[in-house]
């Protein structure tokens, strides 16, 4: 099939960057969305041109790293899919594909499709682990989960961390990737004593890069793992929580 | 890090953060979509009619609201008090909304996308709360000049309010400005009425659907009930 791609170039983090138009031709309908990219950048370096630099790594839908808005679409048009797992035969012959980077001022682009990702690092450091020491691995099922709460923070740890919820979210919130690496620990039973802090933590330091939620829901149907808005609620009603709750140890 | 002491420890998260400013919109949003509802519910009076002495229900209300409390306080004292904490949930609820607004301006950044976004789950009601604010607060201003202090109605008779309501209404630009500016309230209640469980951290799979549903029919019953009063003075019905 035969494509014709408007595709956003950026030579560096300060350059000014703009559209340019390519022609990608005789695109198999199996190829994935990168290994279009991958063709094209072929005949750039053919070429002589810089080829179009993007992000991907696994290219099975599980590391995060690649991501791109398709015609106004984080990921593109297929739901519950990340740009590598989206395939060309979703397309047309003779489509036109605009093929923008992630756009919030706090994931500035670093070149052409690739933005720094590096406040989703920020949030994580803030409280998105658990502090135990590591001995000898426990046995198994020692401490009793509920199989709802096992399957829901399961849910919330499918997130990869691609940042297309921010991309997605008229306000560039991250709510729905934050609420996720909360819940993920505050659901279990080895997250509670840090619940509280945990929230506050990364709830304040999402805050300090990104907007706020109003409850559109495009974040979770641009999610390439469907992360439930819920999750968000869930946060919100910890960090309220959070409020009432006095950190002072009491008997210390 | 987030250390907090005393009173700041709770009242500093709800003003400083995104979620707790969202949590403010939520609980005053419950306190407006309350007044809305009673005062719609009161102003259902116009279509009773009058009593045996001739004088109309709605004035009688009206003058029930200024007697607040009996006589065990003085008259207006209630009705002041309800009015000032009007004031003042109105007030927070523009100031998280004006707060959170201009957050999410500076976190958008510069550069826009080209392609136009291809809108999966928001709808007309939640991408212009914005703006729906705006028109309420402007007809709010509008409607306690026509209805409450008088200057903008030539007819106005402090206490007639059934004669008030029928001299503003008949003017069929005023009436058209009701209608308008009720419909653009609705849409900022339907969303307003789901999103705010979303804010106050009440969601479960079990009754996410009745969310939507509860939001729907009480914006179409304040639709109804505020939309008929206009159209039924145009029409002549009272």
């Amino acid at each position: 099939m035969d494509l014709s791609l408007k595709v956003w170039r950026q030579a560096g983090p300060d350059a000014v960057g703009g559209f340019k138009s390519y022609e990608a031709k005789g695109i198999s309908p199996e190829a994935s969305f990168l290994e279009m990219l991958d063709d094209v950048n072929e005949h750039l370096n053919e070429a002589g041109e810089d080829p179009i630099a993007f992000d991907h790594d696994c290219r099975e839908g599980i590391c995060g790293m690649c991501g791109v808005m398709i015609n106004g679409d984080p990921h593109g048009p297929q739901s519950g899919t990340a740009t590598c797992q989206l395939h060309m035969r979703k397309f047309n012959d003779g489509d036109s594909i605009t093929i923008e980077p992630w756009r919030a001022s706090s994931m500035p682009v670093i070149r052409d499709l690739i933005v720094d990702r590096s406040a989703f690092d920020r949030i994580i450091e803030a409280g998105g682990y658990i502090s135990i020491n590591t001995g000898a691995a426990p046995d198994a099922n020692i401490i009793a989960v509920p199989k709802e709460a096992a399957e829901a923070a399961m849910d919330a740890a499918s997130c990869i961390g691609c940042a297309a919820c921010v991309a997605a979210c008229p306000n560039s919130a991250a709510n729905l990737f934050t609420a996720a690496k909360i819940q993920h620990l505050n659901l279990l039973p080895q997250g509670q004593p840090e619940r509280f802090t945990r929230t506050v933590a990364m709830v304040e330091t999402m805050e300090e890069y990104f907007g706020s939620c109003t409850n559109h829901g495009e974040c979770e149907s641009a999610c390439p793992k469907n992360i439930s808005i819920d999750f968000i609620a869930w946060m919100n009603r910890d960090y309220v929580k959070a409020q009432f709750k006095t950190f002072q140890k009491t008997g210390q | 890090m987030h250390e907090r002491s005393g009173w700041r420890q709770w009242l500093g998260g709800f003003f400083s953060s995104s979620v707790g400013l969202k949590w403010i919109m939520a609980i005053t949003g419950i306190g407006l979509l309350g007044y809305v509802a009673a005062h719609l519910f009161g102003n259902l009076k116009v279509f009773t009619g009058m009593d045996a002495a001739g004088d109309y229900y709605i004035d009688l209300y009206s003058e029930a609201l200024w007697h607040l409390g009996g006589h065990l306080v003085p008259a207006g004292f209630l009705l002041t008090i309800l009015r000032v904490g009007l004031l003042s949930v109105f007030a927070l609820h523009i100031y998280a909304a004006y707060t959170l607004a201009s957050r999410n301006r500076r976190a958008k950044g510069q550069e826009r996308y080209d392609a136009s976004r291809n809108w999966a789950a928001s709808n007309y009601a939640s991408r212009t709360m914005k703006w729906g604010g705006t028109i309420i607060l402007l007809f709010v201003l509008f409607h306690l000049a026509d209805l409450t202090f008088g200057f903008a109605n030539p007819e106005f008779h402090h206490g007639d309010v059934y004669a008030n309501i029928i001299a503003s209404l008949e003017r069929w630009p005023v009436a058209i400005l009701y209608i308008v500016a009720n419909i653009a309230l609705v849409f900022h209640i339907y969303h307003g009425t789901w999103s705010l469980f979303q804010s106050l951290g009440s969601a479960s799979p079990k009754y996410n659907g009745l969310r939507r549903g509860f939001a729907a029919v009480f914006a179409w019953s304040i639709l109804v009930g505020n939309v008929s009063i206009p159209i039924a003075v145009l029409a002549g019905w009272v």
